[in-house]
């Protein structure tokens, strides 16, 4: 029973403490590595692999 | 020391084991079976002992009939794709979704007329629904996902599927375990939890399956020859690992015996309810939404050839998507024992879930961006369109109900079954049968058989999917606010049997809906037999044409 309780507790402080803002700021640099300018002809170029024939 | 070169074929490692492993396997079924304590464990052993006998044979079989070597990487410089088992895991799911259609239809029309139960416990509407849910989400989904994330992962990865056996064993290993649970709910074995029923033994053998599945796809990417990633294979992915994750946490039980149907589950009281519908509402987000993305994100550029419209917007997709759904599952339990924290948790990440499913399904509906007019000729096109924006539909709807305000009205009621159905035969339903049309003729190499009768198909599923969704919409309405009315003096106005009387036309309609939607599904039925066995070959004419495996 004791297991149980400290899994519901360990979402909660998944949620209360410092997971949130590590999770934010893994966020931010996935949509900065998104949107980063340098990355553009690689991502065009990614758009086009279903139409690719071999 | 050299030694000769050997001309004599001998078994592959994994020909072996799995040959002698399934030969013990069957041995130990056939004890249980004799020593089960219920009829369905009984039952269940023997067909795996039968099931692991023939699968000996199969696997020997195909040992005596190869050539020496196994079928090569490459052939002529070109990937030699695997598509025998992308074959089989596609014809599974066309025949698991006429079966769950009809299912369907029939509890809906139990649900209208309870006579039609029968009185027979094996025929109740207790029984079926189970059995109505599992058949349409896990085996035709599932077979649909299982067989276009081979396609897929193959294709994009120019590479062939990692394995020999392994493969197979996935798509069959997933249809054996479909045929268990089943069956096992039209005798009764359950563990009541909803899209988990399944008891432990088909749990067990489920996540074999499934870490092989992981395994095959996760190698293959492994393998590839190109250096990126296509963004399909990303939900495919995350698909394949949130559902073990899922399985896992929300199935730890403990049987009554070794022999016997009946377990327990580990976890108790309301921690039982939060571990149920993060594994519920997950399967909807990873399994119903993430793995059809990646549907999406393959079937529509290539049916449309047109590109992915945002490349970059998929990744920002795929990732919100991620980190927000898991967190969504709470809403389920609204005004439950759960605490509140938890349930106001559930409600946020779900409104946040707006941004992602938007924004992918704009991601879809762009791609089209140059080649609109031909949703005008291509009905193909046109149902992988007009699923994606079921998609947005859906997906707006979801996080509108899970508001606690509105939840207070639609919660129990026939409009969780209405959105529900949106979801399902709508983005689901439509997206597979967009991949299935284009899958068929590819693997087969052949002609689509008419391109009329997907019209007609599209015609008579999207008239069906209307008379559902908007006979669920009132009638769940109707109820909740039937529920909650008083009168002057502060009763309540109704009896909950009044409410149910005033359901019965609506639940005709949905019959109606329900069997139109089915009629749909035949015609599909129809017109890829016959692209199989009667189909024109496949001209040279670029687009989709690939080389035979083996």
């Amino acid at each position: 029973m004791k297991a149980i309780v400290s899994i519901e507790n360990l979402a909660s402080q998944l949620v209360t403490t410092f997971w949130t803002p590590v999770f934010v700021g893994i966020f931010i640099a996935i949509v900065a590595y998104a949107l980063w300018p340098r990355n553009r002809t690689g991502f065009d170029a990614a758009a086009r692999m279903p139409l690719r024939e071999d | 020391m050299t030694s000769p070169p050997s001309v004599s074929k001998s078994m592959t490692m994994g020909e072996a084991g799995l040959a002698s492993g399934l030969g013990v396997f069957a041995y130990v079924c056939l004890f249980a079976a004799a020593m089960g304590h219920d009829t369905a464990f009984t039952f269940h052993a023997s067909l795996a002992t039968a099931a692991s006998l023939i699968a000996v044979a199969a696997i020997l079989n195909r040992y005596f009939a190869r050539p020496t070597g196994l079928p090569p990487q490459e052939i002529g410089g070109r990937p030699n794709y695997n598509l025998g088992p992308v074959k089989f895991a596609s014809a599974m799911g066309m025949f698991w979704g006429i079966a769950g259609f009809t299912v369907g239809l029939i509890i809906a029309l139990q649900l209208a007329w309870p006579v039609l139960n029968f009185d027979l416990p094996w025929t109740t509407f207790g029984r079926l629904r189970p059995l109505h849910t599992s058949a349409v989400v896990f085996a035709f989904g599932g077979n649909v996902l299982i067989a276009t994330s081979f396609y897929v992962v193959q294709k994009t990865c120019r590479t062939r599927l990692a394995g020999d056996l392994a493969p197979w064993f996935v798509v069959v290993g997933y249809n054996f375990f479909i045929l268990i649970a089943g069956t096992g709910y039209l005798l009764g074995v359950t563990q009541s939890k909803e899209y988990a029923e399944p008891e432990w033994y088909a749990d067990l053998w489920l996540t074999i399956v499934w870490v092989t599945y992981l395994l095959v796809f996760l190698l293959t990417l492994v393998k590839r020859k190109e250096p990126h990633i296509f963004v399909a294979n990303w939900f495919y992915l995350a698909f394949i690992i949130t559902i073990a994750v899922l399985h896992l946490g929300n199935n730890p039980a403990l049987p009554v015996s070794f022999l016997g149907s009946k377990s327990y589950i580990a976890w108790g009281g309301v921690q039982d309810a939060m571990f149920q519908w993060w594994y519920g509402h997950n399967a909807v987000g990873f399994f119903l939404t993430a793995g059809f993305l990646a549907i999406m994100y393959y079937f529509i550029p290539k049916r449309a050839e047109r590109p992915v419209y945002s490349y970059r917007l998929s990744i920002i997709h795929f990732w919100a998507l991620i980190f927000l759904y898991i967190w969504a599952g709470p809403h389920h339990l609204h005004y439950t024992a759960l605490p509140d924290w938890a349930q106001t948790l559930g409600m946020t990440f779900s409104i946040m879930l707006w941004m992602p499913s938007w924004g992918g399904m704009i991601n879809g509906l762009m791609t089209l961006s140059g080649a609109w007019d031909k949703l005008r000729t291509d009905p193909v096109l046109r149902m992988l369109v007009v699923s994606v924006a079921f998609y947005g539909m859906a997906t707006f709807e979801g996080p509108m109900m899970s508001i606690k305000v509105v939840n207070s009205l639609s919660h129990y009621t026939d409009w969780t079954i209405g959105h529900v159905h949106s979801g399902a035969l709508g983005w689901v339903g439509f997206v597979s049968f967009g991949a299935l049309y284009c899958l068929v003729p590819w693997l087969w190499s052949r002609q689509l058989y008419s391109l009329k009768l997907v019209n007609w198909h599209f015609w008579i599923s999207t008239i069906g999917i209307v008379l559902y969704i908007s006979a669920m919409w009132v009638s769940g309405i109707l109820q909740g606010l039937m529920w909650r009315a008083y009168t002057a003096l502060g009763f309540l106005e109704y009896s909950f049997i009044e409410s149910v009387e005033a359901m019965h036309p609506f639940y005709i309609i949905r019959a109606a809906g329900g069997a139109l939607f089915l009629i749909g599904a035949l015609i599909m039925a129809f017109n890829l037999w016959m692209t199989v066995n009667a189909g024109e070959a496949r001209e040279a004419e670029g687009a989709g044409v690939l080389q035979p495996a083996e």
